[in-house]
C-alpha cells in the first residue's frame, strides 16, 4: 500500500520533470528566436563603401541606402564580417543569387558588422569580388535594430517593407532563391494594389526597373 | 536554482569588480569613435551621475547577445558596449527605463530581458515555487501528523 503511492507519488512529480528536461533536450539553446519576421523592418541608412560588381546592383562608393526607398522591391540584407568564418562559406552562393535575380528588381546589400571597413574591401577581394555593394554599420546600430547575435545573419524583406525570413548561419543558394521566387510571385503581381494600401514613400520604383 | 545563479552572479560581479579600471577604459574607448558622428548629444559615462545610474540599472537587466548568461553591463564583447551606448543614448534623449527595455525586447524578443517579465506564462516563474512551498508544507504537516500519531495511540 504504502509503496504503491510512494511509487505514484514518485511518478506524478518525476514524470513532469522527467517530460520538461526530454523536452529541454529537444531544443537548442543557443537559438534565438527573432520576434522580426512577420514584422517592418526596421529602415536603414547605409554607406556604400565597397560597389559590387553586378552591373544591375552596382553603387558608388559613398553613396547612401535607405531602406526605405526600396519599398516596392525585394530587398536581401546580409551581415556579415571580415572576421567571420561561416561569412566565407555563403559568399559564392549570396552573389550568385544576387546576380540571378537582379534582372527581377531584388536588392541584396552587405552590412559589415563589427570590423573596419578597409577588412572589409580586402576580404571582398581575397573572396573574388561581391556582386552586391557593401554598407558600413557604425555602432552597430543597424545591426542592434535587426536583433542580430552573430554573423552571418541575413533578413528578406518583401516588396511591402516586411521581414519575411531571418536566416541565421550560412544561406544556401537553393534555399534562397526559392524563397525569392515565392515573394516575386505572390507579392509581385498584386504589386499595385498593395501599394496603394500602404503608406509608401514618395518614389516608388517598380519592380522590374532596370538600373 | 536562484540561489546558485545568485551566487554565480556574485562571483562575475567580484570579477568584473577587479578589472574595473580595465573594462571602464574598454567601455570608453570602444563607443567614442562612433559616437562621434551621432547627431543626439550624450553626456560619456563619468559626467552625468544620474543618468549614469539609469544606464546601470537598465543595462544591467539585458543580456549580452554573444555572451553565455552576462548581462550587457558586465559584458566586454564590443556589441555590449555598443549596446549600453545606445541604452545611454535613449535615456539621455527622454526615454523611459520601460521604453528602451521595450526597444531591446521588440529586437530580440523577451530573450534579451535577464528577469522575465511577469506576465503570461512566465507567471509560473513567480508563482510555483510558492506553489510548491505550501504544498510541501501541507505535505510535511500531514507527514509529521502521521509520524507522531502512532506514538501517542501506543502511549
Amino acid at each position: 500500500m504504502n509503496w504503491k503511492r510512494a511509487a505514484l507519488t514518485t511518478a506524478l512529480v518525476g514524470g513532469p520533470v522527467i517530460a520538461l528536461l526530454a523536452y529541454g533536450m529537444t531544443r537548442d539553446p543557443r537559438e534565438i528566436p527573432s520576434p522580426l519576421p512577420g514584422h517592418l523592418a526596421p529602415v536603414f541608412t547605409g554607406a556604400v563603401f565597397a560597389p559590387g560588381n553586378d552591373d544591375g546592383l552596382r553603387l558608388a562608393v559613398g553613396d547612401t541606402v535607405r531602406l526605405a526607398e526600396h519599398r516596392g522591391r525585394v530587398v536581401v540584407v546580409n551581415f556579415w564580417a571580415s572576421w567571420c568564418l561561416a561569412c566565407r562559406t555563403e559568399h559564392q552562393a549570396l552573389s550568385t543569387v544576387a546576380r540571378n535575380y537582379a534582372p527581377q528588381g531584388v536588392k541584396f546589400f552587405g552590412m559589415l558588422y563589427n570590423d573596419e571597413t578597409p577588412n572589409g574591401v580586402n576580404w571582398i577581394e581575397q573572396m573574388g569580388g561581391q556582386a552586391y555593394p557593401a554598407l558600413s554599420d557604425p555602432g552597430a546600430r543597424t545591426a542592434i535594430d535587426y536583433g542580430l547575435y552573430g554573423v552571418p545573419e541575413t533578413f528578406v524583406v518583401d516588396q511591402r517593407g516586411f521581414v519575411a525570413k531571418k536566416f541565421v548561419g550560412p544561406v544556401e543558394a537553393g534555399e534562397m532563391s526559392k524563397l525569392l521566387d515565392s515573394l516575386l510571385l505572390t507579392t509581385g503581381a498584386p504589386n499595385a494594389s498593395t501599394n496603394a494600401v500602404a503608406p509608401v514613400p514618395k518614389s516608388l520604383p517598380s519592380a522590374d526597373t532596370k538600373r | 536554482m536562484m540561489v546558485a545563479l545568485t551566487a554565480a552572479r556574485r562571483a562575475m560581479l567580484a570579477l568584473v569588480f577587479a578589472v574595473a579600471p580595465l573594462l571602464q577604459a574598454a567601455a570608453q574607448s570602444d563607443p567614442a569613435p562612433s559616437a562621434a558622428p551621432q547627431t543626439v548629444l550624450v553626456p560619456p559615462a563619468g559626467v552625468d551621475s544620474v543618468l549614469d545610474a539609469r544606464v546601470k540599472t537598465v543595462a544591467s537587466r539585458l543580456r549580452c547577445p554573444v555572451c553565455q548568461g552576462e548581462s550587457i553591463q558586465d559584458s566586454p564583447a564590443e556589441l555590449s558596449a555598443q549596446m549600453r551606448l545606445l541604452v545611454r543614448e535613449q535615456l539621455a534623449t527622454g526615454r523611459t527605463e520601460s521604453q528602451v527595455f521595450d526597444y531591446f525586447v521588440q529586437k530580440y524578443g523577451q530573450w534579451i530581458l535577464l528577469e522575465p517579465r511577469a506576465e503570461g506564462i512566465n507567471l509560473l516563474v513567480y508563482w510555483l515555487p510558492i506553489l510548491f512551498l505550501v504544498l510541501g508544507s501541507v505535505g510535511l504537516m500531514m507527514a509529521v501528523k502521521k509520524w507522531t500519531r502512532p506514538a501517542t495511540i501506543a502511549d
